[in-house]
């Protein structure tokens, strides 16, 4: 009200007056023009203040014209009529003159008469209700915005404030995109997943999208449509705006159905449930290592649930098959203390299909096979990381990385008991998710024993025989870093021999293989955005990084002893530096490479392995072992093909 | 001419022998003796008294012998030369004239306390010779000649020079002082503003606006908007407001000191024209003590009407509670429903126990229990509140830490415009107001609405049967929502009653009409508003509802009256909001003028204004414990109202618009506070009136201090995406309810 300008209200001229009055059939004079104009502003200014106090108690920020003809109503004035309109006047300027206007276009009623296309109503007036914040304790960002909100400590599961009222948007939107990831157009469902992954407005939906991914179950005989649904798991799981809350539970329960659920698609061994089981299990890691930390114990959880399968003895071999990828992807810890443990007491389970040559067992005899080379590669990795760690834990436990490594570890906040284990080794402690990874040695699980690496090895390899003992001793990583072409060009070579056995052995082929010269975690969970596959594409790097992080808890004494007893027992094994120039022998277990990404596992793999030890001690369950764990008889069989062993698991 | 200067001396001893409202009198005196043509000052001394000056110092000793003051009626005598007989004789032609002051006295003796003020003027002016019959005669009830001849007075081109020599004064004066003579300017500013006007100096009146405008608080700004567009007499005529400002004083309270200050100065400067606005429109409520700072000064001023006179808050109010009616034998019925949960019984038990206890013994500050004739309470009352109190068993203790959840209702698809809302206290039913004159009622519980079936098929049930009132209803008739049809104008209020049988709406056609909640007809249409009806609310106990509209009265009705029981009038502006004391007792009004009122329904007597607010206020909220008043206003701040002092005792700052809804928790901890802005605030209301130190000075003067503590006294502020806060309710458990229609622009 200080400034001048603000005081400043039309006026009407006296032209105008002039001019309306003739238009009247009025003539006036020049005074009385004068007055009326001056008038004329009162009263209309008098009718706008007085017309503000309707829309105040309308509610509304908005004068409309409603309001201003109840004002002019209440002073007995004649309304003004035709302005009534929701939407705004255009007012234009003429170009000509100073002129401004309200366009007025014409309307030709008869053509709005006889129209077609009759007008929708508009819906009806409703209430609706929603609970917008539970325990005073909601979303404080205003609803539907969409940013991404994490309650660090938090232990109350929110409720969305996206409960509210979906907008016309964005249920539309809803409805495109699940129909374009579960129609027919491949090219449609790339784009509506990749959308799903970087919108960062669809906050309100995921309740929604939660609940069509939960439709797993009710389409368990389509593994298309699985996948597609898998697929949407994995674009909401990557999407950086997205605040997954209570719902990872969800999400993590869908993905464990594709698992490990004997899924009606298997009945027909035609199809290809394999690899959905092995993308679902490194979704699942994926959603495990990136949004673990929202769901208190659901690592536990996973662990119980996949623990259970695999104790199961009633369960088909997929699902077994299922628990066993399930684990190898959530780390070798995960195989170490559920797979390995269990071993024994599956294994004779697995050795009965395995033994029975019957025709009528020869599907399921396939199928135990699959789970034989999963159990196979998890537990390679499982050796393989151990002995990593703790040959670092012998070399460059230094007391500086012990810091470190505390540090690592108390960065962690939640509680270690629940929090997953970390895989040292293969987790850099930079990334995009590192924060959500455990790391550092507080996570140990207390209650369990370690196996000391020898007796591991030992009890492994009387499983497993020469098959895995060809793969250990000949790692790579052991003695430094391995140079990253040598492998590379190994690879290039090996690969069409592979191709070519991937070619001829449609579906009895492995799926499993272990690829020991690239870095280990990288083998068993080919998880291409994680950063673990940073450390793949880099050994060198990964490994590097993995020194940092080494194992605090695993005092340098008992490396040293560890490391000493294992040689003893083997006398090729990994810890002196490798033999150079021996790998003249490569081993690839065939895997089936099919996309780029997620559809297959990348294991086709080649291995440098030394010749196997013949010198070793009599094994306890060598008799029991099937042809196919030896060396023997697929050795007969590849005599063409000797140093491209391709293991017909 | 002049008097003697010996006159002011005796002025001096006068004042002290003077009872404390005729010094206050003598205080104004001084500018007096600028006016008319009185204008050497200070007098000199020494010259004989004029007719008229007899006249005025005859009036003078009346009444000092009246009130006995024998001794100073002696002085004045012999200073001013007077015999006993000039006085009579002078006396009674003077009081015949209706001119002299004490005539005037001694003509009517009934409105006293402003009658002694008045004469203590005109008494304590004598020695100073002002010209005392023109200002007594502006006492009469016809103002208008007087008026008028007033405004006539002076050179509307010097109206400048006054305004700007007091401002320069002003502005010079110490510190203290300053801000609250500043109080000054803005009713000074107005008045002189319409006196031109009013005398047609339109050119003059446009240079002083130009001048002036922009010195005024900025809270007046709307005022002035309305001020600006007005330069000719005859727009005048027809605003109202104006009207009102004119005729009804405003109030200012500054201190002794200052207004010493004030009037030494127009003393000195003869500032006639100022003095007499200050005497004819402005009610100067002088107190004695320190002077209020600037903060304290803003705080309570901003209403059209100036602050309120302190006497007006200082009646009694009762603001306790009634006692609750006993309803014993269910209770225990419930007792043993709930017996078979462990440790439950006991607790209900220690409650019921408080409750009856509370119930007994009689609250000092509640009303008489028949003070305000309530309804009986029925059966079905009975058993509601016996359902409220088994609710309330389960309710939730709020406090900062716990606070409550928010249940948003959106209305959507309300294109026609929502405009009021209200839930039943159960929060069963909802019902909206809508801009296209349609009420509609919603069941918010999965019971849906029936309406009762009609005559003929009434006769055919079996009216013995347990479940007649079952039988009664319709069941082809259940929908979820009804739509009430009767209004043509916007609904601007709808209240239910507490027994869920009515709905009131009001609405700019100018009528609240009754509606039936069995029947989903209209019952009655109350005509009395003859303009919109902005707000209307049932009474607690029903029976009794008040509305307030644009006529700036509000009405007590009861339902089965067609005409109001009492219309309370006072306000300046609309009446924008309406609400009932928890006891049924008072009404509290909230108008445009910017003031709060409480008024007595027993009597129709305005007990409580409260002034404060900068804008027009558009909701009250009173505390469970009918202790505290919380208001709502445009200007996005809510105040909170000691209703038994009638202090302000809180400011709420935070939102950033119109606060159209405002509830208190139902133990009266949290204060909820929804607004245009899309927001949902939380309040700490116990915090809020628990701060406030109340010493015996601050009661006695209400001059408080507030502490700004919104950012405190926040806990919560929860937004909604487009939806505007139309209307808050607590339920029985304390669950917030909100309510509004959704926004999509």
């Amino acid at each position: 009200m200080t400034e001048r300008e603000e005081r400043r209200f039309a006026e009407v001229p006296r032209e105008s007056i002039k001019l309306m009055a003739e238009s009247a059939g009025v003539e006036l004079s020049e005074e009385v023009a004068a007055l009326l104009a001056e008038d004329v502003c009162y009263r209309l200014r008098e009718a706008t203040q007085n017309s503000s106090q309707f829309m105040r108690h309308a509610k509304r920020r908005k004068l409309s014209v409603e309001d201003f003809n109840r004002a002019l109503r209440w002073s007995n004035t004649e309304t003004v009529c035709g302005y009534g309109a929701q939407d705004s006047l255009p007012f234009r300027p003429l170009k000509e003159g100073e002129l401004f206007f309200v366009e007025d276009r014409e309307i030709n009623l008869v053509e709005l008469a006889l129209a077609t296309n009759i007008p929708k109503g508009c819906a009806e007036t409703m209430v609706r209700v929603h609970v917008s914040y539970l325990d005073g304790k909601g979303n404080l960002e205003p609803q539907g915005t969409g940013k991404r909100y994490i309650y660090p400590g938090s232990e109350h599961p929110k409720v969305p404030t996206s409960v509210q009222s979906l907008s016309d948007d964005l249920l539309k939107y809803y409805q495109q995109i699940t129909r374009a990831i579960l129609g027919e157009d491949p090219h449609l469902m790339k784009v509506a997943l990749l959308d799903l992954q970087y919108n960062s407005k669809i906050a309100a939906l995921l309740p929604y999208f939660v609940y069509v991914i939960s439709g797993v179950k009710s389409v368990s005989h389509d593994l298309d449509q699985l996948n597609r649904l898998l697929h949407m798991v994995k674009s909401l799981v990557q999407n950086p705006y997205l605040y997954l809350g209570s719902y990872v539970r969800s999400l993590v329960s869908s993905v464990m159905y594709c698992i490990l659920e004997p899924l009606a698609a298997s009945i027909n061994p035609l199809n290809d449930h394999w690899t959905l089981r092995d993308y679902a299990a490194l979704l699942l890691s994926h959603i495990f290592w990136t949004h673990g930390d929202l769901v208190s114990g659901l690592y536990h959880q996973i662990l119980l649930s996949l623990q259970k399968v695999l104790s199961d003895p009633v369960r088909p071999l997929c699902s077994h098959y299922g628990a066993v990828v399930g684990l190898h992807a959530l780390g070798w810890k995960a195989v170490e203390r559920v797979l390995y443990p269990h071993l024994p007491a599956y294994w004779a389970n697995l050795q009965a299909v395995l033994d029975d040559y019957s025709v009528s067992n020869a599907q399921v005899k396939a199928d135990g096979h699959k789970v034989y080379g999963a159990i196979l590669v998890a537990v390679e990795r499982l050796l393989k990381m151990k002995a990593h760690s703790l040959s670092m834990a012998a070399e460059g436990g230094s007391a500086t990385l012990e810091g470190s490594v505390t540090g690592a570890g108390g960065f962690r906040e939640s509680s270690p008991g629940l929090s997953p284990p970390p895989e040292p080794i293969s987790e850099p402690p930079l990334g995009i998710a590192s924060h959500l990874q455990a790391g550092g040695a507080g996570c140990q699980w207390e209650e369990w024993t370690p196996v000391s690496l020898p007796a591991m090895y030992c009890e492994l390899y009387s499983f497993f025989g020469d098959s895995l003992a060809v793969r250990f001793s000949t790692d790579p990583p052991l003695g430094g870093i391995p140079p990253a072409a040598p492998c590379q060009s190994l690879d290039n070579r090996k690969e069409p021999a592979s191709g070519a056995a991937n070619l001829e052995s449609t579906r009895k082929m492995p799926q499993l293989t272990a690829s020991m010269n690239i870095s280990p975690r990288q083998d068993g969970s080919p998880r291409t955005e994680q950063p673990p596959s940073l450390a793949a594409t880099a050994p060198g790097r990964s490994f590097a990084r993995s020194s940092s992080v080494s194992r605090s808890r695993s005092s340098s004494s008992r490396a040293g002893r560890s490391s000493s007893q294992s040689r003893d027992i083997f006398p090729k094994a990994r810890f002196p530096p490798p033999q150079a120039g021996l790998p003249a022998f490569s081993f690839i277990i065939g895997g089936r490479q099919m996309g780029r990404r997620c559809q297959g596992r990348r294991f086709q793999t080649s291995f440098i392995p030394t010749p196997p030890v013949t010198s070793l001690p009599p094994r306890v369950y060598a008799h029991k072992l099937p042809v196919i764990g030896r060396v023997s008889k697929p050795v007969r069989r590849w005599t063409s093909s000797h140093y491209s062993l391709h293991l017909p698991l | 001419m002049a008097a003697v200067q010996d006159g002011t001396i005796e002025l001096d001893t006068e004042k002290e022998t003077k009872p404390e409202i005729l010094s206050d009198g003598s205080v104004k005196l001084a500018g007096n003796t600028g006016s008319g043509a009185l204008s050497s000052l200070p007098p000199a001394g020494g010259g004989a008294p004029k007719m008229e000056d007899q006249q005025t110092l005859i009036a003078v000793l009346q009444f000092l012998k009246r009130n006995k003051l024998t001794e100073s009626v002696d002085i004045l005598r012999r200073e001013a030369g007077l015999s006993d007989d000039q006085e009579d004789s002078q006396g009674t032609d003077a009081g015949g004239g209706g001119l002299g002051a004490g005539g005037k006295g001694d003509g009517d003796g009934v409105d006293a306390k402003s009658l002694l003020n008045r004469v203590s003027i005109a008494s304590a002016a004598a020695p100073q010779s002002a010209p005392l019959p023109a200002k007594s005669g502006e006492d009469q009830p016809d103002v208008s000649v007087v008026l008028s001849a007033y405004t006539q007075q002076g050179d509307p081109s010097l109206y400048k020079v006054y305004y700007s020599d007091l401002k320069k004064f002003i502005e010079s004066v110490l510190d203290c002082h300053r801000a609250e003579l500043s109080q000054l300017f803005y009713p000074l500013f107005v008045h002189m503003y319409l006196e031109l006007v009013y005398n047609n100096h339109e050119t003059e009146a446009k240079a002083f606006f130009e001048k002036f405008s922009g010195d005024q608080e900025c809270y007046y700004e709307d005022d002035l908007r309305v001020l600006c567009g007005l330069t000719k007499k005859e727009h005048m005529k027809g605003n109202e407001a104006l009207l009102d400002f004119r005729t009804s004083r405003f109030v200012l309270r500054i201190s002794r000191d200052s207004y010493q200050l004030l009037k030494r100065h127009l003393q000195e400067r003869q500032n006639n024209q100022i003095w007499n606005i200050i005497q004819e429109h402005l009610y100067i409520d002088i107190f004695d003590g320190m002077p209020r700072s600037k903060g304290q000064i803003d705080s309570m001023s901003g209403s059209l009407g100036g602050e309120a006179k302190r006497e007006v808050n200082k009646v009694k109010v009762y603001y306790g509670l009634l006692k609750e009616p006993e309803i014993e034998v269910p209770l225990d019925d419930e007792d043993d429903e709930a017996e078979n949960e462990e440790g439950k019984p006991k607790k209900k038990k220690a409650k019921k126990d408080s409750m009856g206890s509370k119930s007994k013994k009689q609250d000092p500050n509640a009303p008489q229990q028949n003070r305000i004739p309530l309804p009986e309470l029925k059966d079905s009352d009975k058993l509601d509140k016996i359902m409220y109190m088994k609710e309330s068993t389960k309710r939730i203790r709020l406090s900062p830490d716990n606070l409550p959840s928010v249940c948003f209702y959106t209305f959507l698809n309300a294109y026609q415009g929502l405009t009021a809302v209200d839930f039943t206290d159960d929060s069963s039913l909802l019902a909206g107001g809508f801009a296209d004159s349609t009420v509609r009622v919603w069941s918010v519980t999965p019971k849906k609405l029936r309406k009762v079936k009609s005559a003929a098929d009434l006769n055919l049930i079996d009216k013995e049967s347990d479940d007649v009132l079952e039988r009664i209803m319709d069941e082809k008739t259940a929908s979820e929502s009804k739509i009430l049809h009767g209004h043509s104008g916007p609904v601007y209020g709808v209240s239910f009653s507490s027994d869920r049988n009515y709905l009131l709406s009001s609405s700019e056609d100018g009528t609240v009409r009754l509606w039936s909640l069995q029947t989903f007809t209209c019952l009655v249409g109350y005509k009395g508003h003859n303009y919109p009806v902005w707000d209307t609310q049932f009474s607690p106990f029903g029976y009794y509802f008040v509305s307030g509209g644009h006529d700036r009265v509000a009405r007590l009705w009861a339902t089965d009256h067609y005409q109001p029981l009492r219309i309370f009038a006072g306000h300046l502006a609309d009446v924008t909001c309406t609400r009932f004391h928890p006891n049924a007792n008072y009404v509290a009004t909230g108008s445009t003028d910017r003031t709060v009122r409480l008024w007595d329904v027993l009597n129709g007597n305005c007990v409580r204004i409260f002034t404060g607010h900068k804008g027009p206020i558009h909701s009250l909220a009173f505390s469970p414990n009918g202790k505290f008043l919380a208001s709502g206003a445009t200007d996005g701040r809510v105040l909170l109202w000691d209703i038994g002092h009638g202090l302000m005792v809180g400011e709420l700052k935070g939102h950033t618009d119109t606060i159209y809804a405002l509830r208190f928790s139902r133990d009266g901890e949290i204060l909820a506070s929804g607004s245009m802005d899309n927001t949902v605030r939380l309040w700490d209301a116990i915090k809020a009136f628990d701060d406030i130190e109340m010493d015996d000075f601050t009661a006695a003067t209400g001059h408080i201090h507030l502490p700004d503590n919104s950012q405190e006294l926040l806990l919560g502020t929860y937004h909604s995406k487009s939806t505007p806060v139309a209307h808050l309710h607590f339920t029985r458990r304390n669950l917030l309810l909100a309510a509004g229609a959704y926004n999509s622009q």
